[in-house]
């Protein structure tokens, strides 16, 4: 029977949820790693019971942790991230050169391919993978080393490289994003990568249309359609129908385009998920009511989703790598929130419940869809 | 034979209980006790050094017969009280985050 393992990331340790098909009774496993920060866990698309873990703290540090049995047991492998080569400089935030100092990893991605072989997308920006299970970590220093990079400079959580997009269709092509640098694109694999930036406009920035330096929070595609991205900048929704060439603004009526978490329906590649987030100051939903946003027209038209949120006095905040889609007949859609609750909606986001609450403040929601 | 005092995550890391022992043969220093401690326990690699400078990290602190030993050298010679087992050396979590 079809079932769904949720993998979350919190503050303070990880979960995972089980449910059936149904996705009505949920089974809480966790505090997996407890009292360090687990900023994101990703089961691999090739073996379901192969997941990799980052584990870290300011005390002790990054680990990367393996399970090869589905989470029920986890074995430490390398937490060696070494850039490659001369190091150099990136802006600290009063403009100051600053070196590059690794301080942990934010995301990990899974080969689509290859159990074996993984992605991290780490602070400060660069990307790493490892191609035996995640014991050894090479630097693809393209990215890092890219003419605009000396000019990147930190956003407020630091300079992290947050999202990684691979191309079903073409391995070679890859999208990153980068706190507060923007979207990139390698078309070979890791060696070479451009700004993908045209058609962002950001007001934060000196030259609001600068080639580099918007804050993208998150990027989305469908994986029939990895040409066609879907972005959550620091402010505005965005959309690009050719591999982020260029993006057009698509927050229609949204009450608010300041967001952070963004997805895309498993089945139907125009259906997009936002959760507006009141302002970059304001880490809370408008009006103390939380709402996801759906769009099933690509953008510019969306829908508030309210059937079983909280719809008032609530103040969480959904974080970038909080939300997620599983790919079962009726698209289950899953965020959690700083509040430490995860939500599920079994039916593309009508209605929504609880899984569980109370957890420590979520910071990543990975789902697999189990056969 | 010389005891090693572990932070609580570290333990759970390196699935241990209580002390560890280390035996060490040559100079016994902050460094070498590290090292071995690394060497017999490979999951602890990076969590009391930072890997890409091989320093003491910032919230890790070094204690031995009463003394806070983190600003010594990492080469300094330990206490003779730590050599002979009389001793542990503390590995600390410092207190911090308010």
């Amino acid at each position: 029977m079809s079932g769904v393992r949720v993998l979350v990331g919190t503050r303070k340790g990880a979960f995972i949820l089980t449910s059936d098909g149904k996705r009505e009774k949920w089974d809480v496993n966790g505090p997996i790693f407890g009292g360090w920060e687990i900023y994101h866990v990703k089961g691999s698309p090739v073996d379901s019971n192969r997941i990799f873990a980052s584990q870290s703290t300011g005390w002790f540090g990054q680990l990367i942790q393996r399970s090869d049995d589905g989470g029920a047991t986890w074995e430490p492998v390398g937490n060696q991230f070494k850039y490659d080569g001369v190091t150099g400089t990136h802006q600290w935030y009063d403009g100051t050169p600053h070196p590059w100092e690794f301080a942990r990893v934010w995301h990990l991605e899974p080969s689509l391919t290859n159990p074996d072989e993984v992605l991290a997308g780490v602070e400060d920006a660069a990307l790493f993978r490892s191609s035996d299970g995640g014991e050894n970590w090479q630097e693809l220093s393209g990215l890092r080393t890219h003419g605009t990079a000396a000019s990147w400079q930190p956003g407020a959580g630091g300079m992290c490289l947050h999202t990684i997009l691979v191309s079903p269709k073409d391995p070679q092509r890859i999208y990153v994003a980068i706190s507060s640098a923007g979207a990139f694109r390698t078309d070979d694999g890791g060696q070479n990568w451009r700004p993908i930036n045209h058609g962002l406009h950001s007001e934060g920035l000196p030259d609001e249309d600068a080639e580099v330096g918007h804050c993208v929070h998150r990027i989305a595609f469908h994986p029939s359609r990895p040409d066609t991205l879907f972005m959550q900048k620091h402010w505005d929704v965005m959309r690009s129908d050719d591999a982020g060439d260029s993006w057009t603004e698509v927050s229609g009526n949204l009450p608010s385009d300041f967001g952070f978490a963004i997805d895309v329906h498993a089945h139907e590649p125009e259906t997009v998920y936002v959760v507006p987030i009141l302002s970059d100051s304001e880490h809370y939903p408008p009006e103390g009511k939380l709402r996801v946003y759906r769009s099933r027209q690509g953008g510019n038209e969306w829908e508030a989703l309210t059937k079983g949120l909280p719809q008032s006095n609530c103040y969480v905040d959904v974080l970038r790598d909080a939300m997620a889609v599983d790919s079962l007949d009726s698209c289950g859609v899953y965020f959690g929130t700083t509040g430490g609750d995860v939500y599920v909606s079994a039916d593309s986001g009508d209605t929504w419940k609880a899984i569980v609450s109370d957890l420590p403040a979520v910071l990543s929601i990975e789902v697999q869809t189990l056969a | 034979m010389i005891r090693v005092v572990l932070p609580a995550h570290l333990k759970t890391l390196a699935r241990v209980q209580g002390e560890v022992t280390l035996e060490i043969s040559g100079e016994l220093t902050q460094a070498s006790v590290i090292d071995a401690l690394e060497m017999k326990y490979p999951m602890l690699l990076g969590t009391i050094r930072d890997p890409a400078t091989n320093r003491r990290r910032p919230f890790i602190r070094f204690y031995a017969c009463e003394d806070d030993l983190s600003h010594e050298s990492p080469d300094a010679e330990l206490p003779e009280a730590v050599r002979t087992g009389a001793e542990p050396f503390f590995v600390i979590g410092a207190m911090a985050g308010g």
